[in-house]
């Protein structure tokens, strides 16, 4: 290359070509850091909207014979609630914390499909949309979060509530599904050259571990969501027990889902913790391999353990000891997580900052969470709490001390990275203690009253009974929580507005995310850094201004390309230069295409769906056209004196790893099924 | 209402068992929750111990034991509790949006929302239902089994003194769910005979 260029000249060329344009224009990103952000701020308003549903619901409980809601319409308050905070809160959040950071803390300068995460969030926003519509429209689900068949099947909800979970979910779920094939290929085959898989932050190991998990977590409710549209469609009979099917099958296939769910929720918020507590202890995680072997078997673990949440159906006890077992052991690796998290606080120079207020808030209510989580997996005990208020009680000590407040401490600690500000911390102190009380004091009583007696997903109850001032309780504690998250967003504004601009990496972190300017720039990085220890010891302070100045991999423009690096999966060695696609409105237009085909079936217009489909497929042939080239160039300049080939000349690319691993979702998907049919064959009642 | 009030051998047993998972859960968390509070108060009566001790300590040697125990405990708990043999006793429990009717051996199903045990003796619940999933819960009497379309399950509860416990649908069954309530009465043995008798 020509003579280097001064940082802020580099600056502008490399703005201008991985820049997105205003205006309209900004519907056509394809940035991650755009969409990370986009991702998470939807995200919230889903939260904020979960939860206005949630105050609903306790409005209802405070007192008994309550008349503020009737029955139809409390059906669908927490059907959306769980439905909302799982599938449009949880899950995109940490799919947009994950499309934001990865790239960044394993050195790369985007995702590896940028457009793909484009289309993903387009089909999560329209069908988040399309189920909040219905809910204003009065239509929305009411089957409860997982949707059990028969009473989800057309003779019990006849109207067109269960399709709009159906199709919505599934419309939904494609998000997840291209988001996970994507994070496993960003971050096998994209991280700055040098850093071999031993020396992978462990936020990259939980990513890549939850990602995993979700190629073939999601597809056995996919699976069941197709059958059961089919069964209220067109009247097959697969959850029908008079016509051979089971709806046993629907719990099977939902909870082949819905356990390891859990799971997805929580290690990307382990992966948050894994990465804040070093960094406020002031030294490197205590055992890294360990942590490894315990998420890798977490994520093995979750898959066996789906029938814990059937323990009432009936099922032949040994079937209940080896699940009841296989449950009490996913303590193991949670308890090696915790007690590695204890240790290194422990063994460093612990400091306090917000951040480590809902870390400590974390292991408080998290901890309380898995108890009850090991009470629950006991079968005698779990026929008497099941689906009574003590399992609400227990999810939500596991949902929110898992995964809200893991989320809260990452707020917090990443906000200033988002942009450029810090914290002032007039709020955030108080906002902590409100949460933290308002939480238990809504949460920790349900325990009680499912105890007493009290089955969740009723909307009144007698006031005989004792659980009157319990729901009271619960009631002012849900208030006290709001008022915890009022003050938090407040917070948010201040700092936004009022917050001090800083140089660089005002935590003194460990990991690349901060080795950049803040907010970040489209590019992410300058160059791309060579990396020769564990890239959680890292000191970002030092190199940024190295990377800032062009020193590196990459530390240029070239013919208007998005260029960033590919490497070889263990060892992240070097393997070919990937170019990454320009902005483009395709994901858009592709993502309504997609909605046409979901909104015609949705409304029986089975004419149109086709036709749908066609477009879809057509606007996808569409994408390749603009990408690749048709002559070979050979090795290209790197940087630091080295070549490598681009992506279109080497064999092991990240299209050939994201192929592979769409076939690993697609044969989960055929084993589902053939799972279903051998169910059917062998267990169904007919 | 209340599991926490056990009327019931079975129930006694699940509650006693509760009482024990509490307080074991209580000495965790306390522990767990101390030693985090050390590692910022005390880090010097901390900093001996290693990573492996950490990690081996408070990943395997604490849980496992524990966890060991438990299950095996539950374990032999809930065999104990399963419904083996025929009971002496035997009704039926039948599901319909949004009731519950019960029925004897040679009588037809009753209508009002009352099931009739005796007191003193085990009794066997055969479970199931006309349209929907429900779940037949005496919290005071033993834990809840699901009504499922096609299937037949079966419960088994003890009263040891005759009286009146409430029991609810505890699996959500469409908007009446709310009200699916219902009421186990248990009666003297002798008194159970002359009501069945002068049933049929
Ligand atoms: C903001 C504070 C929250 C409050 C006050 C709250 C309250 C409640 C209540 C009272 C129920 C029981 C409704 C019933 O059974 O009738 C419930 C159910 C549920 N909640 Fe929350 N919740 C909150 C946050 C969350 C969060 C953050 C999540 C997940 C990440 C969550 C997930 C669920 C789920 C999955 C259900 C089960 C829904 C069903 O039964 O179909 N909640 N919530
Ligand atoms: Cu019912
Ligand atoms: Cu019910």
């Amino acid at each position: 290359m020509s003579a280097p260029l001064s940082p802020i000249a580099l600056h502008k060329q490399l703005s201008r070509i991985w820049g997105t344009p205003p205006g309209w224009g900004r519907l056509s990103s394809v940035n991650h850091t755009i969409l990370g952000k986009r991702f998470m701020l939807v995200a919230l308003l889903f939260f904020a909207i979960g939860g206005l549903l949630a105050m609903l619901i306790r409005a209802q409980l405070a007192t008994p014979h309550s008349a503020f809601i009737g029955p139809d319409i409390y059906n669908q308050l927490f059907t959306m609630h769980g439905t909302v905070m799982m599938f449009l809160f949880a899950i995109p959040m940490f799919e947009g914390l994950a499309i934001y950071l990865l790239p960044k803390i394993l050195g790369a300068r985007d995702m590896a499909f940028p457009r793909l995460t484009a289309y993903g969030f387009w089909c999560y926003v329209m069908g988040g949309s399309i189920l909040i519509v219905a809910m204003l429209a009065g239509v929305a689900p009411n089957g409860g979060w997982f949707m059990y068949t028969p009473l989800s099947s057309r003779p019990y909800t006849p109207g067109i509530n269960a399709d709009v979970w159906l199709l919505g979910i599934t419309f939904v779920e494609i998000s997840a599904v291209t988001a996970a094939i994507e994070i496993v290929v960003s971050i096998l085959k994209m991280r700055a050259p040098g850093m071999a898989l031993a020396r992978m932050p462990l936020f990259g190991w939980y990513m890549l571990i939850t990602a995993g998990m979700m190629v073939v977590g999601f597809p056995p409710l996919i699976l069941g969501s197709i059958l059961l549209e089919l069964e209220r469609a067109f009247g097959l009979p697969f959850f029908d027990p008079e016509r051979g099917g089971d709806p046993l099958l629907w719990q099977h296939l939902f909870w082949l889902f819905g356990h390891p769910e859990v799971y997805i929720i929580f290690l990307p918020a382990a992966g948050v913790l894994s990465t804040i507590i070093p960094v406020f202890a002031q030294r490197a995680i205590l055992g890294y391999r360990a942590l490894i072997a315990a998420i890798v078997a977490m994520g093995f673990l979750s898959f066996g353990l789906w029938v814990h949440h059937m323990f009432t159906v009936g099922i032949p006890h040994l079937a209940l000891a080896f699940f009841s077992a296989a449950s009490a052991l996913v303590a193991v690796p949670t308890a090696i997580q915790i007690f590695a998290w204890i240790g290194t606080l422990a063994s460093g120079r612990p400091r306090w900052d917000v951040p480590m207020l809902y870390v400590a808030g974390f292991f408080a209510v998290f901890v309380m969470g898995g108890l009850t989580g090991v009470m629950l997996a006991m079968v005698p005990f779990n026929t008497q709490a099941h689906d009574s208020y003590f399992v609400v009680a227990h999810l939500h000590y596991v949902l929110v001390g898992g995964f809200v407040f893991p989320m809260l401490a990452a707020l917090y600690y990443w906000l200033p990275h988002i942009t450029g500000r810090q914290s002032l911390y007039r709020l955030s102190v108080p906002a902590f203690w409100l949460i933290l009380i308002g939480f238990n004091a809504t949460f920790f009583f349900m325990h009680v009253t499912g105890l007493m007696g009290m089955p969740r997903r009723i909307s009144t109850y007698p006031s005989n009974w004792g659980w009157d001032w319990l729901n009271l309780l619960s009631s002012v504690g849900s208030f006290i929580l709001t008022m915890g998250f009022a003050l938090v967003l407040a917070d948010l504004v201040l700092q936004l507005r009022f917050g001090k601009p800083f140089r660089r990496d005002p935590w003194r972190a460990a990991t690349l995310e901060w080795a950049m300017p803040t907010p970040p720039p489209h590019y992410a990085f300058a160059a791309l850094p060579r990396i020769e220890r564990r890239a959680d010891q890292l000191r970002p302070a030092e190199i940024g201004p190295v990377l800032a100045r062009g020193d590196g991999y990459l530390g240029f423009a070239r013919d208007g390309q998005m260029e960033t690096l590919g490497v070889d999966m263990v060892s992240g060695e070097v393997e070919h230069v990937i170019v990454l696609p320009h902005p483009t409105f395709l994901p858009l237009w592709t993502a309504l295409a997609t909605a046409a085909f979901f909104l015609a079936l949705l409304f029986g217009q089975y004419w149109l769906a086709p036709l749908a489909a066609v477009v879809v497929v057509a606007l996808f042939l569409c994408w390749p056209s603009r990408l690749g080239r048709t002559d070979d160039l050979g090795p290209v300049d790197i940087g630091r004196g080295e070549t490598a080939p681009y992506d279109g000349e080497a064999s092991g690319n990240i299209c050939v790893l994201a192929n592979r691993t769409a076939l690993v979702t697609n044969g989960t998907l055929f084993a589902s099924l053939l799972f279903g049919g051998l169910f059917l064959a062998v267990v169904a009642p007919n | 209402m209340s599991a926490l009030d056990p009327a019931g051998p079975r129930a006694q047993n699940l509650a006693t068992l509760w009482w024990i998972m509490l307080a074991g859960s209580a000495v965790l968390f306390v522990l767990v929750m101390g030693l985090l509070a050390l590692s910022y108060i005390r880090p010097e009566w901390l900093s001996r111990l290693s990573a492996a001790q950490w990690i081996v300590g408070g990943g395997l040697v604490l849980p496992l034991p524990i966890l060991i125990l438990l299950t095996g405990t539950a374990l032999v708990l809930g065999e104990q509790l399963l419904p083996r043999g025929a009971a002496p006793i035997s009704v039926e429990a039948h599901a319909e949006r949004w009731a519950w009717r019960f029925g004897y051996p040679g009588s037809d199903l009753t209508d009002d929302g009352t099931l009739h045990i005796p007191a003193g003796e085990p009794v066997d619940v055969m479970v199931t239902t006309a349209d929907v999933i429900h779940s037949f819960w005496v919290p005071r009497l033993g834990g809840k089994i699901d009504a499922i379309p096609g299937r037949r399950n079966v419960i088994r509860l003890e009263a040891d003194a005759p009286g009146i416990y409430w029991g609810i649908c505890a699996e959500y069954c469409g908007p009446g769910h709310d009200s699916m309530m219902f009421r186990v009465e248990a009666h003297p043995m002798a008194e159970y005979r002359r009501l069945r008798e002068g049933a049929s």
